[in-house]
């Protein structure tokens, strides 16, 4: 089957219901995409379809019915996106593992609703889980991300 | 003594050592030298040392050997060592090395010895030095206890002063201008007129020089990094989803492994029909490891999948199958027999705790899992000539010894590769997932296997906080607190966790009573002793180990006597408190918070001091109590470390450390039921999501003598602190975590 990841087309070979998540980081390498629990608790797998967050252990591969980005695809080093480059300057990382799910959520919340009171940031967040505990600089970073997206 | 023998083979003093044209650089501040880390790899006659410095013609590369779990050491030993070889962040690389005996942790010695932290009494010294040999000897390299900032704070800064020194006198041999005329920046030695000559064009030079030992330690009024925010090394990768951890390593030729070992805890397997699964699509073959099996794929879902197409039959486990008995086997413990060590005795308490008025009261702190969010994996080659293991440990060289054990091999044809962990909080100072994957490895020689846990099976094998019971004893009059007999029960960590390593440990186990009996409080009358309870399910260190257990009970019977007295939870601690370092900090957090200050109506506020791993913590908690439950409103926090090395990672580290404690006292445990965990993903054992997190101020304070570390001391507090403001909120006392239990949370 065809399934398009940060741009770019590829052709995989896999059962119906591998899961998204495993599509990625085993057959295509993708590995800025993590695993963390596989039932939709932790959030660490969160990529983006069409822009939306999904939790990519949730999807079957066969269900892929848009365009993934994944946390390679938002931004890279050189060339942040603006969640990222408020994580940076907040410094939220302590492991860093939940990370790439909290930026990919936080990018498809700031998508949608460009200025998210704090009530709206607690629950578009509360479903990714930090067992590092970084969650004032995840908040701090969300509202800094949004200030600059909205200063444009 | 015979044993420092074989540790002293290579008797060299500290020295230069040519690294592939360049140079290494270290320092070794005691009297015997141990084994080099990087000697097997240099020419002959090579003078070597244990070095945390190398430079070749094209880089400097910061050897950072404790593992880095997301605590942030690798920058912070990095730094220790940039800012006395004045490179900055940028102008190099890091590695976490080989696994050597020169890597020992001076640091761990003093939470080895049986005096309170606060005793700096020659007596506690003297013995803190002896258990400091031990160490040595052993040649123990260990990232755990918040000893990476202790053991690196002096030794690191030396290796890069010597390191500065020689590069300096280097370019004084090259250029003739006198060494006291150089100066250095910027990974550059820098003549009087300006000119800016590169460490890595000096580095062959200073290969051939015996290196500049007499090196005095800058001015802490001079540091240019230490104790000022940092930017962490790996922020960057860890926002762009470009941190490589040992789950993501692939290997060329490397196969999946995914394994099912018997739920109860060390049982047998005593059969199993493994022929759905060997059907499945790409599964190469089932094998058998201790306790189980592995099933090996080309892909780690379809491993999963197969492994989970299993049907065993498991045999028991060696310890009682259900939970209610865990908490009889406790309660039965406070004997004679089982008094493991009376670890203070202050006052007359069978005296004081007599007639009318005698308070009572019994406390549980339960099994916990650790559940760092990258699951345990290993990557383990194996051939004749050697072994390469790719994994994320905290005592690399316990790691070698183990393997080499399984695979026949000697220790030092274990090739370690230490990786960035996504989280241990103690999890990864355990072996179960190498073991395996070096006993598949093995029957697979020459193909590199990958192991990767489900977060099911991390759940099922993880091994978990010790559980504890408290009882107390106390008595108060005239408004004040007059005398506690606190007693506390509990298996020994140290000896489950060490019979595993292969690190067994002797003497009482003072992690039954960490928290409890070492708060410096001046209570008249004071006893405290630990029961070692029977070995139950087996128990690891969880983040600052038995003090979230042991503290929980002392300091919510505190608060209970407290209460009872009729007294002020600040004041009274604050009177109590004899240490001043500690008091400091209690003082700390009632200006923060304005304590004492009106509340709004629901409103309940907490208190709590624990001393955990020589730093001393209180926290304020202010509760709301809702129409839907508890709600978290805000913490302040003040912890003493001495030197606070980076502002910012020290933030993150307390809050953290809030939000772990925080959340675990509220709604985790780990319970047995027919032998095995009944908590099986993180739905089971949540903890805090971002929407119960309050506000959480820190303060660092930096009054204490020594420099200590921050990644457990903040823990044991949160949790009685919340308690303490539960009940002065609802009146409703919690003597049992999770507090769910008792209350609901919004
Ligand atoms: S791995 Fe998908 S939500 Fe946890
Ligand atoms: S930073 Fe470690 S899990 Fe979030």
């Amino acid at each position: 089957m065809q399934i398009t990841v940060n741009g770019k087309a590829h052709e995989v070979d896999v059962e119906g219901d591998m899961p998204l998540l495993w599509v990625l980081r085993d057959e295509l390498g993708v590995k800025g995409v993590k695993y963390g629990c596989g039932v939709a608790a932790c959030g660490a797998c969160t990529v983006h379809i069409d822009g939306v967050a999904v939790r990519s252990c949730q999807v079957a591969a066969e269900d892929v019915d848009g365009e993934v980005t994944t946390i390679e695809g938002l931004g890279q080093p050189d060339a942040l996106h603006a969640v990222q480059a408020a994580w940076v300057a907040q410094q939220v990382a302590q492991c860093g593992y939940c990370q790439s799910g909290q930026i990919m959520q936080a990018a498809s919340l700031l998508a949608e609703n460009a200025a998210p009171s704090d009530d709206e940031i607690d629950e578009a967040m509360s479903g990714n889980l930090c067992r590092c505990g970084t969650y004032p600089r995840i908040r701090a970073a969300v509202k800094a991300a949004a200030k600059t997206l909205q200063e444009g | 003594m015979g044993r420092l023998r074989t540790y002293s083979r290579r008797a060299f003093l500290i020295g230069s050592a040519a690294v592939a044209g360049g140079v290494a650089f270290g320092v070794y501040a005691v009297k015997k030298p141990v084994d080099n880390p990087l000697a097997d790899g240099l020419a002959e006659g090579a003078a070597t040392f244990n070095p945390w410095v190398i430079i070749d013609a094209d880089k400097i590369t910061l050897i950072t050997p404790h593992g880095d779990k997301g605590q942030g050491v690798t920058s912070s030993q990095a730094a220790l060592i940039a800012e006395e070889l004045d490179v900055e962040f940028g102008q190099f690389e890091t590695s976490f090395g080989q696994p050597a005996a020169a890597y020992w942790n001076t640091a761990l010695a003093a939470d080895l010895v049986p005096f309170m932290p606060s005793d700096e009494s020659r007596t506690a010294n003297a013995a803190r030095g002896i258990a400091g040999g031990a160490v040595k000897v052993l040649g123990v390299q260990i990232t755990g206890g918040s000893t990476t900032i202790p053991d690196s704070f002096v030794k690191l800064r030396e290796a890069g002063a010597v390191a500065r020194e020689t590069l300096k006198l280097a370019a004084s041999r090259k250029t003739g201008v006198a060494v006291s005329e150089l100066k250095t920046a910027n990974a550059t030695v820098i003549l009087p007129d300006g000119t800016a000559l590169k460490y890595t064009d000096l580095a062959a030079d200073a290969a051939a020089l015996e290196p500049v030992t007499d090196v005095t330690l800058r001015d802490q009024s001079t540091w240019r990094m230490i104790g000022k925010p940092m930017q962490r090394l790996d922020v960057l990768a860890k926002s762009t989803g470009t941190q490589v951890y040992g789950i993501d390593l692939e290997v060329e030729g490397m196969v999946h492994a995914a394994v099912k070992v018997n739920p109860r805890q060390g049982g047998k397997i005593l059969g199993y029909d493994a022929s759905a699964a060997k059907n499945m699509r790409d599964v190469q073959k089932v094998v058998e490891v201790t306790g189980g099996v592995a099933v090996i794929a080309d892909n780690t879902w379809r491993a999963f999948q197969a492994a989970d197409a299993i049907e065993f039959d498991w045999g028991e486990a060696d310890y009682p199958a259900e939970q209610d008995s865990h908490w009889q086997v406790l309660s039965e413990s406070f004997t004679k027999e089982r008094l493991d060590k009376k670890w203070r005795d202050d006052g007359d308490v069978d005296a004081v705790i007599t007639g009318e008025g005698v308070v009572e009261a019994e406390y549980r702190s339960p099994y916990v899992a650790h559940a760092p969010l990258e699951p345990l994996n290993a990557i383990v080659l194996v051939e004749d000539a050697g072994v390469q293991v790719w994994a994320g440990h905290q005592i690399q060289r316990q790691l070698q010894v183990l393997v080499a054990g399984i695979t026949g091999h000697e220790q030092d044809e274990v090739i370690f590769h230490n990786q960035f962990m996504g989280g241990s909080f103690g999890h990864r100072l355990e072996f179960e997932n190498i073991k395996q994957a070096a006993e598949i490895a093995n029957q697979m020689r020459g193909t590199p296997v990958k192991l990767t846990y489900s977060r099911e099976e991390d759940f099922a094998h993880d091994f978990p906080r010790h559980i504890s019971m408290g009882r107390m004893r106390g008595k108060v009059s005239g408004g004040k607190v007059e005398a506690l007999d606190l007693s506390i029960a509990a298996p020994s960590v140290a000896a489950s966790q060490g019979a595993r390593a292969g690190l067994p440990m002797g003497g009482p186990d003072s992690q039954i009573v960490a928290g409890a009996w070492n708060n410096p409080y001046a209570l008249p009358n004071y006893r405290m002793q630990g029961y070692r309870a029977p070995e139950l399910a087996p128990v690891s260190s969880w983040r600052s180990v038995g003090a979230p257990g042991a503290g929980f009970i002392f300091d919510t019977a505190l608060d209970e006597l407290i209460h009872a007295a009729g007294a002020d939870p600040m004041a009274e601690r604050i009177r109590l408190m004899q240490h001043e370092t500690s008091r400091k900090v209690l003082e700390a957090v009632a200006e923060m918070s304005s304590w004492g200050g009106e509340l709004g109506p629901n409103k309940g506020r907490g208190v709590s001091f624990i001393e955990s791993f020589g730093v001393p913590v209180a926290e304020v908690v202010e509760v709301t109590n809702t129409e839907d439950g508890i709600k978290i409103d805000k913490i302040w926090i003040a912890a003493d470390v001495g030197t606070v090395v980076d502002p910012v990672n020290f933030e993150n580290l307390v809050q953290g450390g809030v939000v772990f404690g925080l959340g675990h006292a509220i709604n985790c445990e780990i319970t047995y039921s027919d032998g095995m965990a009944e908590q099986e993903n993180y739905p089971d054992h949540e903890a805090m999501r971002l929407y119960q997190c309050p506000e959480i101020v820190v303060r660092g304070l930096e009054n204490a003598n020594h420099i200590r570390g921050i990644g457990e001391p903040p823990v044991p507090a949160t949790a009685p602190a919340l308690g303490n403001a539960i009940f002065a909120a609802t009146g409703k006392r919690l003597r049992e975590m999770p507090f769910n239990k008792g209350v609901e949370f919004v």
